[in-house]
């Protein structure tokens, strides 16, 4: 019972190999009970005991830390490793992530960073997929699990993924792009084992194919469907029967195309459901004017266990009250494509005591965030869109929205607020209120503004932030900001990992402060902000430690950036040129720079030049 | 600055409007990815609550300030979909996609830049570099193997051309030209 032996086996769930192991290790031993392994050397003994407890290790970091301590422990790191995440699909070659971790089931890869949401980077970048699906298919035949984030995916990688891998069962894409309706029909066609399939936030483009009629007939595993981003009308006909032969689904996430009507068979037929996206929640333009609208407050009543709503993509508010009856046991409610008054939300949020996570448009102005302070006094998670995105519109919400929130939501961990004024003021009364922030993004609208009632800069403000909240991993800042901000940040920052930085500070010193005060940064986006080839320099004892820094609009030059290139040979430094730059010029628009074992990436398009 | 400053219906402006980059370069307003629909930059949107502007008599909302890409940083498909709605009640463009059997890629046409069907149909041929045949009502489209027909809000196929313009725009979801037998088929008094 060699070690080898048993790698034969395949493909062994990863707890039912440790017991084998385990129960072949004791039977080795005397019958009589003595702890004595005469038949298998101590290494091996060791080994096994680490490979047990490795099993149960699954924070990647520990792991990480695990695999440092010596080549044994590395091994057998690598051996037990089920679930594979990558930052940065370009840090490794899918070879070398295969090579070294033999035993994947779940793949966890991103890709573009984010300030590519915002149109930032040109389209056709990278962070292709298809490169990691064909090495997954030839090394992981029993991989069940994907899940990606701003990566490229083609209609084909959706075939090979359903078409090479038997056992699949997950599928989750976020923020992606490059495949299409038909690429789905021909995924849930094949993937007879699925369990998941959520589509968040991607791009699917429609190619009129109705791919919800493609799921396979009889019974269904599916226990989690979210495509609230399809932009394309679906055969309801064909989701309701599916809805109906899916006794495990849970989640459900439904598109705009949904009326409300069709919404309610839907939850008629499954009211087990946990996480419902309701669509548009309006009813579709040809309901009969005499007809008998369906009991919606009884389908929601019905819903026992639901506890996260989100949708109302067209929303008619006279429907709202038929949430009600599912109010007391949500934790998370988006109302973030809702453009619903303070007046339409008091009564919905008055019964919501158990809310931890919030998504909402400001249209519920400052006062619709004082009700939610009164009420929710468990919550976690608030995030506060513009309904209007731009930079001189009037701002429903204000310092007084965040102050009550900070006064009545003491538990408060994550907060993205959009806004067009913000004082000091109000922002060091969330840091002192809210001990518990891990995650503080402040997005004040307009550029460089200051404190409206002092006139000064938001570095107190910011300042307070990062020193009373001790646990803050992740920040974004905005508003007008000195080089004093920066120097807050890097004093006081210790634990930041996520800073996000746009049209901020004065000089080169706001970034050498952040670069040479804090430890632990590991994602650094800048735009628009006056930091150049010094700056960049002053971060050179840190840049393996990062995953990432993008500067955009800075004040770099081409020689800055080569200096870097030329001192760090691990690290990919890619220079991104928007349409109206030439090949040449020394100023650099877009800096994107990244660790990586495998040297300048091979697919890179024209407009990136790698230094 | 600029050259020859001509007056609009509004107040021009443009003349005076605060911009990034130098005089005599346009306005920053680059939308670099294509994908999603176009970035609506604000001299027609009015805002949710209305035209903003103190004076009532403007004809048109002062222009703003020039947009910055990605700023504030919301994701297009997020500002898209709050102000999809408000656009098509507002009377915004009506967008619906037209195929053509056999034809490999799909095309999107405005309907509200036509004032009917003659100028509809004209554009639809030239696009697809085909001949439609004379419309009657009894008859449909004869003298040639096209038929157009469109897709209404209930789901139904229906020739092009049988109800008036107006009710036809607002309820047309989707135009597809079917060809050959199907097409003629429609034609025969069914």
């Amino acid at each position: 019972m060699s070690e080898d032996d048993e790698r034969q086996q395949s493909p062994p769930s990863d707890l039912e190999f440790v017991s084998n192991k385990a129960r072949n290790c004791n039977a080795t031993g005397s019958g009589s009970g003595h702890p004595e392994f005469q038949s298998t050397y101590p290494d091996q003994v060791l080994e096994n005991v680490l490979e047990n407890m490795l099993h149960f290790l699954t924070s990647r970091r520990d792991r990480n830390a695990a695999s440092l301590v010596c080549k044994s422990w590395y091994r057998v790191e690598a051996l037990t490793r089920s679930e594979l995440f990558i930052g940065n699909c370009y840090a490794v070659s899918p070879g070398r992530a295969t090579a070294r971790f033999t035993r994947v089931k779940a793949l966890h890869l991103k890709g573009k960073p984010r300030f590519a949401d915002f149109n930032l980077m040109p389209p056709d970048w990278g962070a292709h997929f298809n490169p990691w699906a064909l090495a997954m298919a030839k090394a992981y035949p029993w991989l069940e699990k994907v899940h990606l984030k701003r990566m490229s995916v083609t209609d084909d990688d959706l075939a090979t993924l359903a078409e090479l891998f038997l056992g699949f069962k997950e599928l989750v894409l976020v923020c992606c792009d490059g495949f299409g309706t038909s690429g789905l029909a021909i995924f849930v066609s094949k993937c007879r084992q699925l369990k998941v399939l959520d589509l968040i936030e991607s791009e699917v483009s429609d190619d009129e194919t109705d791919w919800i009629s493609c799921f396979p007939e009889g019974e269904s595993n599916l226990e989690s469907l979210i495509f609230d981003c399809v932009e394309c009308h679906i055969n309801f006909e064909a989701l309701e029967r599916l809805v109906a032969r899916s006794p495990s689904l849970k989640k459900l996430k439904l598109n705009r195309y949904v009326s409300i009507g069709q919404l309610y068979r839907l939850m008629v037929r499954a009211p087990q459901l946990t996480h419902l996206g309701t669509g548009s929640f309006s009813p579709s333009d040809i309901a009969g004017q005499g007809d008998q609208e369906p009991d919606y407050v009884a389908a929601f009543a019905a819903c026992r266990s639901l506890v996260c709503l989100s949708g109302f993509r067209e929303i008619i508010p006279d429907y709202l009250p038929a949430i009600y009856p599912v109010c007391a046991n949500l934790t998370s409610l988006n109302f973030s494509y809702a453009n619903i008054t303070a007046e339409q939300l008091k009564p919905i949020i008055s019964k919501c005591h158990k809310l931890q996570t919030f998504w909402v448009l400001d249209s519920i102005c400052d006062e619709g965030l004082q009700a939610v302070a009164a009420t929710c006094k468990d919550l976690r998670e608030l995030r506060v869109f513009p309904v209007d995105a731009r930079e001189d519109s009037d701002g429903p919400v204000s310092e007084v929205g965040l102050q009550a929130i900070s006064e009545g939501c003491r538990k408060l961990q994550s907060i993205l607020y959009f806004c067009q004024r913000m004082t000091n003021a109000a922002v060091i009364a969330m840091s002192k209120n809210c001990p518990d922030l891990v995650v503080f993004r402040l997005c004040i609208m307009g550029r460089h503004r200051a404190d409206p009632v002092t006139g000064e800069p938001m570095d107190d403000g910011f300042g307070a932030i990062v020193m009373n909240c001790k646990k803050l991993t992740r920040l974004a800042v905005s508003g007008l900001l000195t080089d004093k901000a920066f120097d807050y940040i890097g004093r006081h920052g210790k634990l930041v990992r996520t800073l996000s930085v746009a049209f901020a500070g004065d000089s080169d010193m706001a970034l050498k402060y952040v670069l040479e005060g804090c430890p632990q940064l590991q994602k650094l986006e800048i735009r628009d902000s006056p930091f150049g080839d010094a700056a960049l320099r002053s971060g050179l004892h840190h840049y393996y430690n990062m995953r990432f820094l993008w500067m955009s609009s800075c004040r770099l030059t081409r020689h800055g950036c080569q200096e870097i290139a030329r001192a760090m040979p691990r690290l990919v430094v890619e220079v991104i040129r928007s349409a109206d730059e030439e090949e040449m010029d020394d100023v650099v628009g877009t800096l994107y720079m990244y660790r990586s074992l495998e040297g300048p990436r091979t697919d890179a398009p024209k407009f990136v030049t790698i230094l | 600055m600029e050259g020859s400053v001509g007056y609009d219906n509004d107040l021009n402006l443009k003349a005076t409007e605060l911009r990034l980059g130098l005089p005599g370069t346009e306005p920053v307003s680059i939308v670099r990815s294509n994908k999603r629909s176009l970035q609506q930059v604000a001299d027609d949107d009015c805002g949710v609550n209305g035209c903003k502007s103190d004076d009532q008599n403007e004809t048109a909302p002062p222009p703003p300030k020039a947009q910055i890409v990605g700023w504030p940083p919301i994701r297009s498909y997020r500002k898209n979909n709050i102000q999809t709605k408000k656009n098509e009640s507002e009377g915004g463009g009506i967008y619906v996609k037209v195929s053509m059997d056999g034809a490999p890629y799909l095309r999107k046409i405005d309907l509200k830049v036509y004032s009917g069907y003659p100028e509809l149909l004209q554009a639809i041929e030239n696009m697809f570099k085909f001949t439609i045949g004379e419309y009657s009502e009894r008859e449909g489209y004869k003298g040639s193997d096209y038929a157009p027909t469109y897709e209404d809000k209930d789901g139904d196929w229906m020739l092009v051309g049988d109800v008036p313009w107006e009710m036809f725009i607002t309820s047309c979801k989707r135009l597809r030209i079917m060809k050959g037998s199907e097409a003629r088929g429609l034609g025969c008094g069914v």
